[in-house]
């Protein structure tokens, strides 16, 4: 056993930590202000080596690990959870996809200039009719030759509307569902029917953008086909089992940010005579926090540590969305309540923090659906399948 | 980073739990129901070294590391916390503090009782007036002729009275010295020392949590653990075990309390489906494994902390505030599964549930150690605050 980070782990937090706090944390504010996403700043962090901090060098990557990623969201989740969001569905779900399920052709087509940040991704499931429900999609792909013809309409698209490659989920034989009948394609977005439609206007990571797409009679060439036909659900999944555990990151980083914010005001905030830390009350929202992010920072990792050495991670890694999200989600809450009207108030970064919090209880599986993920195998070693 | 168990932990964990099936789950009704602490089973506990779980060869101790020792008592809570509680008093708040803090002659002496189990350790710090806040006791020690006189009353002290059978109790109490609190380390038999009154518990009830008195008691200087006071440093340190190994046991018993639920909401039929179809209930028992898989690493973190050197009062603190809470609404979410059932005492959950409310009490109230905690985030920033 050993609860120490790497050398190399420390110096990447370091190296982050001083980038976030450079250049992300003096546009956060602008960013949600002006609903746009910092292109400036995932330019140098492509530069950095950040947007493939994950995968293998081979491709482009850092070969930081499971646990490089989540130092990665972790830091920026501190600072802006919109960039927190960009980079999470380019690397953890748009890029992953391709990297769990590519062959060795699409990985050094695709998921290098991904990993180099040279292109940027997106990770298209979600339908108006399909949410929680992801296998009642309807996005259809007919195949033609040795093309495949995708028509249908995706919603509530992570850089949809910007990146340069997407990993798409279609039907491809409606007899058969979730287990053979759904197949994942890469597509260029630059391709002939990939049409950017309607933005969402959002209650936070504003800096992040929500697209639907559009897709009418688009041509993807069979060689696109990711993992094989019929297995993009199981390919789907995979990827969102490896970005809950880093938005368990984030929700670490939003949480301690939370918390250092909290202490920062408590010490100088002055009521009856005394500063606010020396009340129970806030020493004791104070010390929920502290409790919780530690809890969390320990399960975050141990799950990272998971992935990295080729265990299952499943059903702990929906315990990491789940958790870190409420876990920020109230960290956040309580700041708002010390700092009072300031945290009310729309000059101060606390206000940001709590719209963005609230977003990933919800996003990359709700958490009802996470907790569905966690009981349904727990009740699988009890010998009862459970259905969502 | 690096989170295995090593082979040898693994190894112990099977050896453990089998254990606790074999020999602590069938009795830990009975226990409960009679209120007596197990001696055969503590018997064979020390024979299997547990009695001296992480104490040296050299004092007939099993020489375990400490998360190996938290995997025990994890174990043992699983099917009864009274045990855990009681071992974990005997080893981490007496045997240890011996280990870390006495002399030679002393560990020669009391070591090898404790491991053998010819003594258990019962730890005797509270006082009627001294609960969270200790920082001064009424029990008073006064130098007399080379030796010390105490004079006073614990309260709540655990393991405090084992009854016949050849089993003895060795104190570890602390009194107010002229250098300040100092401990003492006093065997049952010694004049002067009277076992009172047994508190009746809610939960626990195999632990004896008595009143001692002290009354004239003369402790001879041979018997004062480490210098005069250093009574405070060896009960903080000793309290900072004790928080992992709470919190392991608080570990324990919500797993448990997991599987003993969920195996039921397989069976329990309603609405004619099993229970465990029903949404309420699958959150009822995802919510309660996230809050476990969040407690596990903190209590072998904790414990691989006092491994390496001696764990922080911060994360001492955040394990016990936590697992704490942990434990209370895993098993009252339990209780609430298993309906009527988790409310008869024909079935373990409400022993379950009971027992994991003194978490939240014993070894400092969660309240305390939020205030330990808050403290710790305030020093950063050079704010002092007091309980």
């Amino acid at each position: 056993m050993d609860f120490t980070f790497s050398p190399e782990h420390e110096a990447l937090r370091r190296m982050i930590r001083e980038f976030a706090e450079n250049e992300v944390a003096p546009i956060a504010a602008e960013i949600d202000r002006e609903g746009r996403v910092p292109f400036e700043v995932l330019h140098q962090m492509a530069e950095m080596g950040l947007l493939g901090v994950c995968f293998p060098q081979e491709y482009g990557g850092m070969g930081a690990g499971e646990a490089g990623y989540c130092i990665l969201m972790e830091e920026l989740g501190r600072i802006c959870t919109s960039t927190a969001t960009n980079v999470g569905a380019h690397i953890g779900i748009g890029a992953m996809t391709i990297y769990l399920d590519g062959n060795e052709e699409q990985k050094r087509k695709y998921l290098t200039p991904l990993a180099r940040g040279e292109k940027f991704a997106a990770f298209l499931l979600t339908e108006s009719d399909a949410g929680s429900d992801a296998a009642a999609i309807r996005t259809r792909a007919v195949r033609d030759g040795d093309h495949w013809v995708i028509n249908g309409t995706k919603t509530f698209n992570t850089n949809g509307s910007f990146a340069d490659i997407a990993t798409v989920m279609a039907v491809t034989d409606p007899t058969l569902g979730a287990r053979g009948g759904i197949t994942a394609f890469i597509v260029e977005t630059d391709t002939p029917g990939f049409e950017v439609g309607r933005h969402e206007d959002k209650m936070g990571i504003r800096g992040s953008s929500t697209a639907e797409l559009v897709f009418e009679d688009m041509r993807v060439p069979h060689e696109n086909v990711l993992g094989k036909v019929g297995e993009g659900f199981v390919a789907f999944m995979k990827s969102l089992d490896m970005g809950r555990l880093t938005l368990g990151a984030a929700g670490l980083g939003g949480a301690q940010a939370a918390l250092d914010w909290s202490v920062q005001w408590a010490r100088t905030r002055e009521q009856f005579g005394v500063p606010l830390a020396q009340k129970q009350s806030v020493q004791w929202m104070i010390a929920d926090m502290a409790t919780e992010i530690e809890a969390l920072r320990s399960l975050v990792y141990r799950v990272a540590w998971m992935v990295d050495t080729g265990q299952p991670f499943t059903q702990v890694a929906a315990m990491c969305k789940l958790y870190g999200s409420e876990v920020a989600s109230r960290a956040i809450d309580r700041a708002l309540q010390i700092h009072g009207g300031l945290g009310y108030s729309r000059d101060y970064p606390i206000e940001r923090a709590f719209r963005d919090a609230r977003i990933a209880e919800i996003f990359e599986g709700t958490n009802e659906i996470q907790r569905i993920v966690i009981a349904s195998r727990i009740f699988r070693e009890h010998g009862v399948r459970i259905s969502p | 980073m690096d989170f295995a168990l090593s082979e040898e932990q693994k190894m112990f964990r099977i050896m453990f739990e089998d254990f606790s099936t074999n020999e602590i789950a069938p009795i830990a009704e009975e226990i409960d129901h009679e209120e007596t602490p197990p001696l055969n089973v503590l018997r064979k506990a020390a024979r299997q070294g547990f009695l001296g779980a992480t104490l040296p060869e050299e004092y007939y101790g099993a020489n375990l590391d400490f998360v190996s020792y938290a995997l025990l008592i994890e174990a043992l809570a699983r099917d009864c916390v009274s045990i855990a509680v009681t071992l974990g008093t005997h080893v981490s708040l007496v045997a240890m503090s011996i280990l870390s803090g006495g002399d030679d002659a002393q560990k020669e002496k009391f070591l090898p009782l404790l491991a053998s189990g010819e003594a258990l350790g019962a730890f005797a710090m509270t006082e009627p007036d001294a609960g969270s806040d200790t920082t001064s006791l009424e029990t008073k020690a006064i130098p007399d002729g080379g030796e010390y006189v105490l004079n006073g009353v614990k309260t709540w002290v655990a393991n405090g009275e084992i009854a016949d059978a050849g089993m003895d109790t060795l104190f570890l109490a602390f009194a107010e010295a002229p250098e300040g609190i100092t401990a003492f380390l006093i065997p049952a038999d010694t004049a002067g020392l009277t076992v009172g009154y047994r508190e009746p518990t809610l939960g626990l009830r195999s632990v004896p949590f008595h009143t001692v008195y002290l009354e004239g008691c003369r402790i001879p200087m041979a018997n004062r653990l480490g210098g005069g006071g250093e009574g405070r440093e060896i009960a903080e340190r000793a309290h900072r075990r004790m928080a992992i190994t709470l919190g392991a046991a608080a570990l324990g018993v919500a797993e448990d309390s997991v599987d003993v639920a969920a195996q039921f909401a397989t069976e329990r039929v309603q609405f004619d489906v099993p229970i465990a179809e029903k949404q309420a209930i699958q959150n009822f028992i995802a919510e309660s494994a996230t809050e476990i898989e969040a407690l596990r690493y903190l209590v072998y973190h904790g414990a691989w902390q006092v491994d390496h050197g001696d764990n922080s009062a911060f994360d001492a603190s955040v394990v016990k505030a936590f697992s704490a809470r942990v434990a209370r609404c895993v098993t009252d979410r339990m209780v609430q599964v298993m309906g009527g059932y988790g409310y008869m005492e024909d079935y373990p959950m409400a022993r379950k549930y009971r027992d994991a409310r003194a978490l939240g009490v014993m070894g400092g109230p969660t309240e305390l150690h939020n205030v330990l905690i808050a403290q710790d985030v305030f020093s950063a920033w050079d704010v002092e605050i007091t309980p």
